[in-house]
This record gives C-alpha cells, sequence and structure tokens, in this order.
C-alpha cells in the first residue's frame, strides 16, 4: 500500500514535469502553427507509454538501486573499510588508498550510463541519421566509457583536493585539439553527448558518491570539493565520442591502405 | 497476437541488457568487496523489473510520441516558413521545460544554503528562497537563450565547434571572477537542465529542422542543440553568481 501511494506521487510529480513540455508542443501546434495532430490516439497513447514508462522506471530505481548504491558508496568510502576497522585515517592521506573507490566510480559510471533513458532516446536518433554507421550500442559504450573515466578522474580530485576548475580547462583543451582532428560528422554529435548523460540514473548516484568522500576525508568539504562529478561526467565523454570516430576512421584508412598494398584481388573484410 | 507477443518479448530482453551492468557492477562489489549480504532480495528484484517494464514502455512512447511529435513541429515550422516563430518557441521550449525540473530545483536549493553559509546573502529562509528562485529562473533562460541560438545555428548551416569553443573560452575567463562558491554548482548545472523527456524532443526537432531544410546535413547539423543547452547554464550561473 505504501508502495502504491509512492508510486502515485512519482507519477504526479512526473506529469507536473510534463506539462509544461505539452503545454508549448500542443500550444504550438495547435493555435500559432494551427496544424492538427498525427494520428491523435497514437501520439497520446505514446505519451501516456513515456509517462508511465518513466513512473515505474523512477520508482524501480528508488526501490531497489539507489538505496542500495548509497549504502555501498557510503561503505567503500568509509575509513573503518579503506583503513581496517577501528582506524582513523592519517592527516596525510594517500590517493593509493581509494583504490576501490576509483574502481567502484568507474564501475557505476559504466553501468548506469548504458541504462540512461535519454542516452538510448539520442542513440537511436544518432543511428537513423548516420544510414547505420554511427551504431546505437556503439555509441552508448564510448559514452559509458567517457563517463567511467570521468567519475573515477572526478573521485580522485576529491581525494587530492585538487581545484576542479583546472581539471575541466585541461579536459577543454582536449576537447579543443581533438575537434580539429575528428571526423567533422561525429563533432556536433559528441558535444551533444556531454549533455545527456547526467540524468536519472548517474547524477543521484554519482552526487551520492562524491558528497560521501567529501565528508570522510578530513580536510574536504562537502559544500566545496562535493560537487563537480557531473561536469567530470559530462565533459569526459565528449572525448570519448570523438576518440571513438577517430578510431574508426584510423581503422577504415588502415584498412584501405593495406588493401592497395596488397595490389590486385583481395578479399573484402568488414 | 504471436507476433504482439514476440515483440514484446523482444523489447523486454533489450531491456533487460541495458540493465545487466548495473546489477553486476552492485552484486561484484556488495559480495566480493565489501563481503556483504544482499539485502532484501525479493524488493531487489521487484525494483528491477519495474526499472525493465519501465524502460521498456519508455522507449515504445519514444517512437510512437516523442520522436513524431518533434519532427512534425520541425517540418510545420519550415513549411511555415517564419523565422520569428520558430525562434519564439525554441525560446519557450527550453524556459518551460527547464524551470519545472526536479534536478535543478535541487541544485538551485543546494546554491542556496552555500551561498547563506558563505556569507554571499542573509541566512534566513527568505533570502534563500529568493536566491533559489532567482537562480532557477536565470537557469531557465540560459537554456531557453541556449535553444534559440542552437536553432539560428542550424538554419544558418554555422558550424557548431566555433561556438562552442566560444562558450568554453567564455567558462574559462568567467571562472577566473566568479566567486569559488559557485564554481562546482555552475559546472554541475550544465549536466543537471537537459531531463529525459526533453532530450528525446530536442534531438528530434534538430534533427527534423536539418532534414527539412535545403542544405543542411541532418548529422552535421541536426545535433548540437543539447550541448549548447549543458553550455549555457554554466556561464549564466556564474555571473549569477558575481552579480548577486
Amino acid at each position: 500500500m505504501a508502495d502504491l501511494l509512492h508510486f502515485a506521487n512519482t507519477l504526479l510529480l512526473l506529469m507536473r514535469d510534463v506539462l509544461p513540455i505539452i503545454v508549448v508542443l500542443l500550444g504550438f501546434q495547435l493555435f500559432i502553427l494551427r496544424r492538427p495532430i498525427n494520428d491523435p490516439p497514437r501520439t497520446i497513447m505514446g505519451l501516456v507509454l513515456v509517462i508511465l514508462g518513466l513512473a515505474l522506471f523512477l520508482e524501480g530505481l528508488d526501490m531497489a538501486l539507489f538505496p542500495l548504491g548509497r549504502v555501498m558508496a557510503e561503505q567503500l568510502t568509509a575509513p573503518g573499510f579503506i583503513y581496517g576497522p577501528g582506524a582513523t585515517p592519517p592527516v596525510l592521506i594517500a590517493w593509493t588508498d581509494y583504490f576501490w573507490v576509483y574502481a567502484f566510480a568507474a564501475a557505476i559510471g559504466f553501468a548506469t550510463t548504458i541504462a540512461e533513458p535519454s542516452l538510448i532516446a539520442v542513440s537511436i536518433k544518432a543511428n537513423q541519421v548516420s544510414g547505420g554507421t554511427v551504431t546505437v550500442n556503439g555509441l552508448r559504450i564510448a559514452v559509458a566509457i567517457g563517463v567511467a573515466l570521468g567519475v573515477a578522474l572526478g573521485t580522485f580530485r576529491i581525494v587530492t583536493g585538487t581545484p576542479l576548475h583546472w581539471y575541466i580547462i585541461c579536459g577543454y583543451v582536449v576537447v579543443i585539439a581533438q575537434t580539429v582532428f575528428a571526423p567533422k560528422n561525429i563533432i556536433p554529435l559528441a558535444y551533444d553527448s556531454g549533455g545527456v548523460t547526467t540524468s536519472t540514473v548517474t547524477v543521484p548516484l554519482v552526487a551520492a558518491l562524491g558528497l560521501g568522500l567529501a565528508e570522510t576525508i578530513p580536510g574536504r568539504s562537502p559544500l566545496l570539493d562535493g560537487f563537480g562529478l557531473i561536469a567530470f561526467a559530462s565533459l569526459f565523454p565528449i572525448m570519448a565520442v570523438m576518440a571513438y570516430a577517430q578510431i574508426g576512421l584510423y581503422r577504415v584508412k588502415k584498412q584501405s591502405q593495406m588493401i592497395k598494398n596488397e595490389a590486385g584481388p583481395t578479399r573484402q573484410e568488414d | 497476437m504471436k507476433v504482439a507477443s514476440r515483440v514484446i518479448s523482444r523489447a523486454l530482453y533489450e531491456s533487460a541488457k541495458d540493465l545487466f551492468p548495473i546489477i553486476v557492477v552492485i552484486a561484484v562489489f556488495q559480495l566480493v568487496v565489501l563481503r556483504q549480504p544482499l539485502p532484501d532480495i525479493g524488493r531487489l528484484l521487484m525494483g528491477v523489473l519495474l526499472v525493465l517494464v519501465g524502460l521498456t514502455l519508455f522507449v515504445r512512447g519514444l517512437h510512437m510520441a516523442l520522436f513524431p511529435l518533434g519532427e512534425e513541429l520541425a517540418y510545420s515550422f519550415v513549411r511555415r516558413g517564419n523565422l520569428a516563430l520558430l525562434l519564439l518557441f525554441s525560446f519557450a521550449l527550453g524556459f518551460g521545460t527547464t524551470v519545472a525540473e526536479p534536478a535543478l530545483i535541487a541544485v538551485a536549493d543546494e546554491a542556496a544554503m552555500i551561498a547563506a553559509t558563505g556569507g554571499i546573502i542573509e541566512d534566513s529562509p527568505d533570502a534563500r528562497t529568493s536566491y533559489a528562485l532567482g537562480l532557477r529562473l536565470v537557469v531557465a533562460f540560459s537554456v531557453g537563450v541556449a535553444l534559440l541560438i542552437g536553432v539560428i545555428r542550424i538554419v544558418k548551416g554555422w558550424p557548431v565547434q566555433y561556438l562552442i569553443m566560444g562558450g568554453y573560452a567564455g567558462v574559462v575567463v568567467m571562472t577566473g571572477f566568479a566567486p569559488p562558491e559557485i564554481i562546482g554548482i555552475a559546472y554541475d548545472s550544465g549536466g543537471v537542465t537537459t531531463s529525459t523527456v526533453t532530450v528525446p524532443l530536442v534531438a528530434a526537432l534538430g534533427v527534423g529542422l536539418a532534414s527539412s531544410i535545403k542544405g543542411r546535413d541532418p548529422m552535421v547539423d541536426g545535433f548540437g542543440l543539447i550541448a549548447f543547452a549543458s553550455l549555457t547554464p554554466m556561464m549564466f550561473v556564474m555571473a549569477y553568481g558575481m552579480w548577486v
């Protein structure tokens, strides 16, 4: 019964969020453009599925994965786990002591990104538009690797207490350098993938990890150091997607070179 | 009937594959690294089942409603040929979808707390509420502006990288002047603005515009709107931090 009430609440909140979107869409479509909606029953059914699906999705995460993930983030960052039970953390901490934190950050960053609904949406679109050269799963895995690296580096930053903006500015420099060399048609998609990675699934788990770390490490303040992980999670996928395209291009080039070098009839490889 | 059940089981299978990594990560860390039993397996399985069904329905609804709606609107605007109307729509979509975004509300409240403890604003509920509201409006406005600029860019066919790099340069310069307390929040606010319902719509709108305007390539010109929507909030939030 409590679960049912909770679900009804999630559903209501979600409908409140979606309402302004529907008002803008329908307002323009019906009153300003004065065009009827294509196949209204199908559209309405689709919207119902989107809202119901997201509500179930959030409810399931709230029931099972979020509480467990948060507890795990707390346990992994607790001094008792890192230095053995009963031990207090030393004044000068060694960043190498936090190996499992980095490992967990990378693993959970990867796993939550794979399940991120907005990334699934963008990948489907990118696959349609690119005529299949960008595969749905290829893009998602590239983005997930980016998030994994980003979040792991972000936790390293919190442990070492180094300033956030240096990492982000260095990241920008790498992105700019890659932009010069990456295939032109992947660039907008790569930039977009930075924004889609961090929503429903990734943010709550990653934020819990950051705050847990900042609270338990001596000399870090949750207010100043707890933030910033999301920024890492949005920056690194940009690099990862461009790298994905660059590697693809490199392999195509190498293959065509090999075919040229062999001279004569060669077997087709794909 | 048989076809329908095959479609449904196929969709469920796809969603199960999406969830598999999370389950593995949690199980491995819980059982092997932390050496603790999984609490309440029944509830855990129930939650996973809900996530599975939810994801499946969402992807179905995406194809039935959000993608067609975004594309249809893009085609209608191009047929109408009225740029001002399209820009008004882009701004309204960005502002309207962001102002009520729950993730943004959470971040804004957090920011107000930080500002109050840091002595930037008076530490009273009233001052905090007005600071948080101001921040929300600023971010929503910035997303509206982002979509507006992004749509102009698609219509004109400007390459995305110059605008984004200009934006990055702006962020870097402003970081030097913004109060340190606001920087972490500003950087994070770029990531929280784009919700799960907005992203598919905006992607479909951009791709729809790029494929119906002559001389635009959907791959090169259609994407990039989301990138703008994650960049402008960083600048606007830092500006807000400097101004208040």
